[in-house]
């Protein structure tokens, strides 16, 4: 650390102060802002340009003035202290304790930004992560070391759906490995917070968690910095702890609208809804932080959670996201409004990575079959149904008939599931089965006869679901 | 004089007052050498786009020229390589910096250590000239090497090597140039990356590049030379179908360019295709793919340059004689790439914040494909599949749009079809192929000449149930007429049993063309004959009872790509059912 302080600045604007006259400072590095009254606020250097350099004040430049403040630059980029002795802690989003807990004793300080992994590095994810929500579990199958985001709107059950998530996944391995979740909230509201807060410390794994809790009403800079915190610990303890972490990262949406503030303050050139050019970048930096590495027995899954503004999948952040991450939740307001938890909407969810994590050896050997065949299957409900609303449900063929119920009793059973039911894996996929008995067997065209005659059974089908529809 | 940073803004870095720096020149950035280019120069200010993390660089750190362009090293060693977007190898790289990538990390674009087999192919007292080969080796099981003069150099042979083994860097010719200059020959040479490598001419297109893949193959084909874009929303399967076609397409080498994609797939080609072997050649895809991969979360810069990398380096392979396919996934991050440098640049937006220049960048890149004749006399080609990422999957955006202008085939995917589970998603409708007519020779003398007439009748059942649909949509199915419910039928005997193609399945992942004709000619035996029947007074259902529908639809799966006999008893089966309801149907007429 350089004993030069700089006193004064020579420009505040939004969250950015510039200092002219700087010796000797390196781009990206930290530095600390000293006001008058004793308080002190990092910042990190976002341009330099001659002997003048701007930075990014993390919490805020209320308070500040040209002649206030005095700053002195650390010469390093922004570091976090670890140790496994951060499981159990709550941090603020830029990764100072806040639980009242004092300092962690570091075994080492990161860099929060990270460095690429070599895709040479990489291990190709394979092993699949059992949610017990059949929804997910059959049909966008979670495998460890995927980033595999929700993509929800305002209200939707996104929170509820996480908590499950994270009480019934069974990250770890047979032989008991470890696992832990790393939670980073950013501009969250409080009562959210508290939320998964409180369902953590009621499954019992609130000493699994390390916490990064960035709320709605604090700095927006300090926002930009909660995900690399989350993922720098997670990283900390997935590679070189070996352990299998679970990242949630929530909300997204509020991570990118902090980063378009920061940007426009800046006075940057703005891309498509006036975010940053360089947001596709930026939210890379993040995601591809998820995968396993060589060398290591542990891996880093991310759950990404973004609100999806007025419910629009093409807006930049959803469409950006998903362009970067191997699939995707979606859930739909419509099932929501039916009363169906979770609300998943099955058509437009993926998991990329699950055709290599299922079939013989991982889940069982029946289960692309039966998934491809439930997809093909509910697109056709969708058409059914369409039709039926201009032309009514009356006038529809016989199959498009069968087609709607098939639908109906899809979302009733196969979808909704409670919120402390944990389906195994082979009740989902059986369940699969007994549905897609409900429509002819000439309708299954993608399945082979082989599997059709182990598992159609039209009349047990008929017997269970449709006798019960009409009590 | 030295030259010193002046300012720093993310990749974009700043000198003043120099004039030692010559537009597009590759310089080292900084204590640590970063890699960077001369992206801009006037008397007072020098930009250079650094391609590498510029965290913690000062400025007063010193700038280095090279006084060469951005180059790729051309040599032995390239092919089952993986490399980053300036051809630094990723698997050095890990054996120096560990699981992640250091900045600054030098290491040689080929292994200069490895020894190969050289035959000397000239001797002293020949004349060369630019592009001629002078020794050849193997590179791989599958591929031999051939090293040709560079293309600016001529002269005569004063001095050869003995045929034996010798490093890339081994000198085994000298040659003299009309200037009396001696110039010694290795196996191994530069090329800067933004410039083509020249040949004699563009060769008229001629030859299909086949994939196995049923829609493209029959349907939307692509030529040897010829150029592709697939465009489509996230989901819908771009990178699945250019990994189908890097692995089953007949090039003899794939350039497969990872341009701001994900490392898990990156990840998932290296496996999957040092696993896969070759049908032709019996030995692992690997021995025929260069990999680059400049992932989502590597630098942006070097992912603008990946693109001109993987040219290059296929333009070279190309010189040899050889056919490359290049498949750049994708190359919508490519552009970004160019919009987030040019924002930094304070350039004025066109477009969405992209620069003015893109669609000249574009159609730079897609007109680096052709089949050429080289300057050696050899016929090679370059074939450029490139995916587009359109924002928000809306394909009136400037990427897809300007793509369009460049292409001769675009191959749509579609979103809903992606949602049916329905692969390849390329949509029939939205899609076009312009190398149809050039390719109809080859097809009349390949294929057959009913081949063309086939593909014209099986499009035609399509666009027919498109129209139909549009009447379906409004009133339902139940009150067409039968033979208006026979298009439906059988269109969905097309989709399902024919475009659609299994990539998971062992026979139906590649289909020779000679499956892929018997295909339609069961397809259409059946129309013909359904359609006859009605006439005869047969119904709808008695036809469907028939089970034939449902066995057209099986039959990728169920006859194996080596047993063509077994769709003349297909054939047979379908004529045999039918004869026999129109028996039905007359002896109930007859009463």
């Amino acid at each position: 650390m350089s004993f030069l302080q700089y006193k004064g600045l020579s420009e505040i604007n939004g969250p950015l102060v510039a200092i002219d006259h700087v010796k000797d400072v390196s781009y990206d590095e930290v530095a600390l802002i000293k006001l008058s009254d004793g308080s002190e606020r990092p910042a990190r250097v976002v341009e330099i340009s001659g002997d003048k350099a701007v930075l990014q004040v993390f919490d805020g430049t209320k308070g500040l003035s040209l002649q206030n403040t005095k700053t002195r630059f650390s010469g390093k980029p922004m570091e976090i202290p670890l140790s496994e002795e951060i499981l159990g802690r709550v941090f603020n989003g830029s990764g100072k304790p806040i639980d009242g807990l004092g300092d962690v004793y570091p075994e080492k300080f990161a860099d929060i930004n990270g460095k690429p992994l070599n895709p040479v590095s990489r291990i190709y994810p394979e092993n699949y992560i059992r949610t017990g929500i059949s929804s997910i579990d059959c049909l966008m199958t979670l495998i460890r070391g995927q980033k595999l985001p929700v993509f929800s709107g305002s209200g939707l059950s996104h929170n509820k759906l996480a908590v499950q998530i994270v009480r019934q996944a069974q990250i770890a391995d047979k032989n008991n490995q470890e696992f832990a979740i790393v939670f980073g909230a950013m501009g969250v509201k409080n009562d959210v917070a508290d939320y998964f807060k409180r369902s953590f410390d009621e499954s019992g794994v609130r000493q699994k968690v390390v916490m990064f809790m960035n709320m709605s009403n604090d700095p927006i800079i300090e926002r930009i910095l909660t995900p690399r915190c989350a993922l720098t610990a997670a990283e900390y303890l997935a590679f070189e702890k070996n352990m299998h972490i679970l990242v949630i990262l929530t909300d997204i949406t509020s991570y990118c609208e902090a980063l378009r503030e920061f940007s426009s303050s800046k006075g940057e050139i703005p891309g498509r809804k006036g975010y940053p050019g360089y947001l596709y970048s930026d939210l890379a930096s993040l995601y591809e932080r998820a995968g396993i590495a060589e060398g290591s027995t542990g891996s880093v899954t991310q759950i990404p959670i973004l609100t999806m503004p007025n419910d629009d999948i093409t807006h930049p952040i959803p469409d950006l996201t998903g362009y970067i991450t191997e699939g995707q939740i979606v859930l739909d307001r419509g099932l929501d409004q039916t009363g169906v938890y979770p609300p998943v909407s099955v058509l437009p969810s993926l998991s990329r990575l699950m055709k290599d994590g299922i079939g013989e050896g991982f889940t069982r050997a029946d289960h692309s079959a039966v998934a491809n065949q439930l997809f093909a299957a509910y697109a056709k409900v969708q058409d059914a149904r369409s039709l039926a609303s201009v032309i009514g449900e009356e006038e529809l063929s016989e199959i498009d008939r069968q087609y709607i119920v098939f639908g109906e009793q899809f979302e009733k059973h196969f979808i909704c599931q409670g919120f402390d039911e944990d389906r195994q894996l082979d009740e989902t996929l059986d369940l699969g089965w007994e549905l897609l008995s409900l429509l002819p067997r000439s309708e299954l065209d993608r399945v082979d006869d082989e599997l059709l005659e182990q598992h159609y059974n039209n009349e047990n089908a008929i017997m269970k679901f449709l006798s019960d529809t009409e009590e | 004089m030295d030259n010193k940073i002046y300012s720093i803004n993310g990749p974009v870095v700043k000198l003043k007052n120099t004039r030692d720096f010559s537009m597009l020149e590759m310089v080292f950035v900084g204590n640590k050498k970063l890699i960077g280019e001369v992206i801009s120069a006037d008397s007072s200010e020098t930009t250079i786009q650094v391609y590498e993390s510029t965290s913690g660089l000062r400025p007063g750190e010193p700038v280095v020229g090279t006084g060469a362009p951005m180059s790729v090293t051309l040599g032995p060693g390239i092919i089952s390589n993986i490399f980053d977007g300036i051809q630094r190898p990723l698997r050095d790289i890990k054996e120096i910096s560990g699981r992640y990538i250091d900045d600054g990390i030098e290491a040689n674009p080929i292994d200069v250590q490895k020894q190969y087999d050289v035959t000397l192919k000239v001797k002293v007292g020949d004349e060369l000239t630019g592009g001629s080969i002078y020794a050849s080796c193997p590179e791989t099981p599958i591929i031999t090497h051939y090293c040709m003069l560079s293309p600016l150099l001529e002269g005569k042979v004063t001095w050869t090597a003995p045929d034996g083994k010798y490093k890339v860097n081994d000198t085994v010719c000298k040659i003299e140039d009309s200037r009396g200059e001696t110039h010694e020959l290795t196996l191994c040479q530069k090329w800067p990356i933004r410039t083509p490598r020249p040949v004699v001419e563009r060769m008229p297109i001629s030859m299909p590049l086949i994939t196995g893949q049923r829609i493209i193959d029959t349907v939307l084909p692509i030529a040897k030379g010829g150029t592709a874009a697939i465009p489509g929303g996230f989901g819908t399967g771009k990178t699945m179908t250019q990994h189908q076609l890097a692995k089953w397409c007949d090039a003899d080498i794939i350039v497969y360019i990872g341009c701001g994609e994900r490392g898990n797939e990156m990840t998932q080609v290296l496996e999957e295709f040092s696993q896969l072997i070759d049908p032709k050649t019996q030995r692992p895809l690997t021995d025929r793919t260069v990999l680059i991969a400049n992932t989502s979360n590597m630098p942006v810069a070097a992912r603008e340059a990946s693109i001109y990398t993987g040219i290059t380096l296929a333009e070279y392979y190309r010189d040899m004689g050889y056919h490359i396919a290049i498949m750049a996934d994708s190359t919508s991050r490519w552009a970004e790439a160019l919009r987030e440098i040019s924002g930094r640049l304070e350039e004025m937006p066109a477009e969405e914040g992209f620069p003015a220049y893109l669609p000249s960048r574009l159609s730079e890149f897609y007109e680096r494909a052709g089949y050429m004749k080289t300057l050696n006399g050899k016929e090679g080609s370059v074939s450029i599949i490139g995916a587009v990422s359109p924002q928000g999957a809306d394909f009136s955006e400037p990427v897809t749009q300007n793509t369009k202008r460049f292409v001769r085939c675009f191959w749509a995917l579609d979103k809903s079809l992606a949602y049916a589970r329905h692969y390849p998603a390329i949509s029939w409708t939205a899609s076009y192929s312009e190398y149809v007519g050039d390719l109809s020779d080859y097809y009349n003398r390949n294929a057959g000449e009913d081949f063309l007439p086939m593909r014209q009748e099986i499009s035609n059942i399509l666009i027919e149930e498109n129209k139909l649909m549009e009447i379906v949509k409004l009133i339902g199915s139940d009150v067409l007429p039968d033979s208006q419910k026979l298009v439906i039928d059988m269109a969905r005997v097309v989709r399902v049993g024919f475009l659609q193609q299994n990539a998971f399945h062992k026979d139906d992942t590649f289909v020779p063309l000679s499956k892929q004709k018997d295909m339609m000619d069961a397809i259409l035996t059946l129309y013909k004959r359904a359609d006859d029947a009605l006439n005869k007074g047969v119904t709808m259902s008695e036809i469907r009872d028939t089970g034939m529908f449902e066995r057209l639809i099986k039959m990728k799966y169920e006859i194996p790509n080596d047993k063509p006999e077994m769709f003349n008893t297909l054939k047979g089966d379908i004529n045999a059912a039918f004869d026999e309801i129109c028996k039905k149907a007359a002896e109930r007429s007859g009463v």
